[in-house]
């Protein structure tokens, strides 16, 4: 695909934000916040950086993105439909009966879903055993991982986060979507998981801080995880939860519930002015 | 007395023998490749070789990602932190995935021994054969777990091997056929069919034997395969014999003898009796010794067959 820069990446993301908001309209269930929190994210991996075909989603060599935060799958099936990978039409299907798009992803039914997620906490280790495949098949196929910041009180974490240190999977980029916020409330206030940053530096891991919704900062970051040899790279971006439209931008209560009739309206009105 | 031969042992020499044959098996361990015999593959391919410290959730999704990848990973760790620990990660990351993971386990049931209840696994074929896609194997002998390794190594969707700490008797010899899914008949007999796996199908054979001293006619049959099981060769004995009797070192809740009973429930009820481990939990003594206080030595199943006899008539 062409990489494309940073002001188109921008609109992908906006791109990215209605789809969202829309299908989960329209399935009136699913996750919006942590969904709305990656899109810049998503938009940088997918048209920018990651080495993939579309319409050959098995291809060899390829890089590989795995959704460790499950619950957030809008923004990968916006990201998948954006990219190509299936018509946008299927987005309005979500969780629903038949659907290939479910409630969390499935790699069995969805092309461009690495492996299927939702039970927090796996992800990692499943990018590790990725990385270490490509390590063994002397391939440069780079493997990425989205982790929540909630996600970090899950112990696999750790045990993921040793063993990329371990074997030096240099070929891993985590993310942290650092939103502040969990779905009992702020992640500070039910399990504190701060200062982050030092935890995965004392893991061994390259750290990178940046603000998780400047393109700039996470292509920038993207290319220094690239460039770090011998060992992996964690990016925590700091993100707010629901970013892009005000009825749900920083609140809690939007973890795990729907747009409602007036929230779409005012919604799709607010990012057709920004 | 038949001579004995090991499984885990048979597990690592086999595991070195398919892996200088396929490039694409990788071996992962949780700190216990000493104990599971991986250590053999590790020494032989140490770049196939993923010793992933004590962390069996991080193993399980690992051997996953490889999956993913197009590698064919072996997972291996005691049975109760295999199938326990790891349990909704084997459930999450490889049955719902239906990937080409390998899970060989060693030190299950019983005969664990001195270890004690903690680390003797009694449910885990319970555990494993309700997640939907997994296949689940039982060696009875060392011959047959060497077929069974390189049964699965080609075989499509993930799969739970239940190996043990102990030698077990051999029964078989280097020319016994291995095909998942069906059962073996070692012994027919008019009187009652003894279907049985892992360790206690020695123990099964035996007790036909005595059985037949005191005038029965009893047959024996391997159920190595848990899942996807057998059911026409259930069906056929009870049809025969309408009298049934299983023999697992396992719990009798979940395993074995509730798999036949289901499959016997729904097609052809017959008396049946489960010689098993009846809910409690296991304790430290020598292998043997449990054996015969958990009523699983050949007199146990002797007893149980001479009652479902006793029953039909």
């Amino acid at each position: 695909m062409t990489k494309k820069n940073a002001v188109e990446l921008r609109e992908v993301a906006k791109k990215i934000r209605v789809e969202i908001i829309k299908m989960l309209h329209c399935s009136q269930s699913g996750h919006t916040g942590g969904s709305l929190s990656a899109a810049d994210i998503m938009s940088c991996l997918y048209f920018n950086e990651m080495n993939i075909d579309p319409k050959n989603p098995k291809m060899q060599g390829r890089d590989k993105f795995v959704l460790s935060k499950g619950h957030a799958c809008p923004v990968l099936y916006a990201t998948l439909a954006e990219a190509g990978y299936f018509e946008k039409e299927k987005l309005s299907t979500l969780r629903k009966l038949g659907s290939t798009l479910q409630g969390h992803p499935d790699m069995l039914l969805t092309p461009g879903v690495e492996m299927s997620t939702g039970s927090l906490g796996q992800g990692l280790s499943a990018a590790n055993g990725m990385a270490m495949a490509a390590k063994l098949d002397d391939s440069d196929s780079r493997t990425y991982v989205l982790m929540g910041d909630g996600e970090q009180q899950e112990g696999q974490i750790w045990e993921a986060a040793m063993t990329a240190h371990h074997y030096k999977l240099d070929n891993i980029c985590a993310f942290v979507d650092h939103n502040g916020l969990q779905i009992d409330g702020e992640v500070e206030s039910i399990m504190g998981i701060e200062p982050l940053t030092d935890k995965w530096k004392a893991f061994g891991w390259h750290t990178i801080e940046i603000d998780g919704h400047d393109v700039e900062q996470i292509l920038g970051a993207i290319k220094e995880a690239r460039d770090t040899k011998g060992k992996p790279t964690v990016i925590i971006a700091k993100t707010v939860k629901g970013h892009g439209f005000t009825f749900c931008a920083g609140k809690v209560g939007y973890h795990g519930k729907a747009p409602t009739d007036q929230d779409i309206e005012e919604g799709l009105k607010e990012i057709n002015k920004s | 007395m038949r001579e004995l031969m090991g499984i885990r042992e048979t597990y690592g020499e086999t595991l070195a023998e398919v892996g200088a044959e396929n490039k694409d098996i990788v071996v992962l361990d949780a700190d216990l490749s000493g104990s599971t015999k991986t250590a053999v593959f590790g020494k032989k391919f140490p770049d196939r070789f993923f010793n992933m410290g004590i962390a069996e959730a991080d193993m399980m999704t690992t051997a996953a990602g490889l999956a993913a990848a197009g590698k064919i990973p072996f997972a291996s760790t005691f049975a109760i932190f295999a199938t326990g620990k790891a349990f909704e990660q084997v459930r999450q990351s490889i049955a719902y995935t239906n990937l080409n993971v390998r899970i060989v386990s060693t030190h299950a049931g019983l005969t664990v021994g001195e270890d004690g209840g903690s680390h003797q696994a009694i449910e885990d074929i319970s555990l494993m054969r309700t997640l939907p896609n997994m296949t689940v194997l039982v060696p009875g002998d060392g011959f047959e777990i060497r077929k069974m390794i390189r049964a699965i190594v080609d075989y499509k969707g993930p799969v739970y091997l239940r190996g043990a700490r102990n030698k077990y008797p051999i029964l078989f010899d280097d020319k016994y056929e291995f095909k998942i899914g069906k059962a073996v008949t070692l012994k027919t007999g008019a009187d009652a069919t003894i279907i049985a796996c892992g360790f206690m199908l020695s123990q099964a054979v035996v007790a036909a034997d005595m059985l037949k001293e005191k005038g029965h006619d009893v047959g024996v049959i391997n159920m190595s395969t848990i899942k996807p099981i057998d059911k026409e060769a259930i069906i056929d004995a009870a049809k025969a014999t309408n009298a049934i009797v299983t023999a697992e070192e396992h719990s009798i809740i979940g395993g074995l003898g509730s798999a036949v009973a289901e499959v016997l429930s729904e097609n052809h009820p017959c008396f049946l009796k489960r010689v098993g481990v009846r809910d409690k939990f296991g304790k430290s003594a020598p292998a043997m010794e449990l054996i015969k206080q958990y009523g699983l030595m050949p007199e146990d199943i002797v007893a149980a067959t001479l009652d479902v006899i006793a029953k039909k008539q």
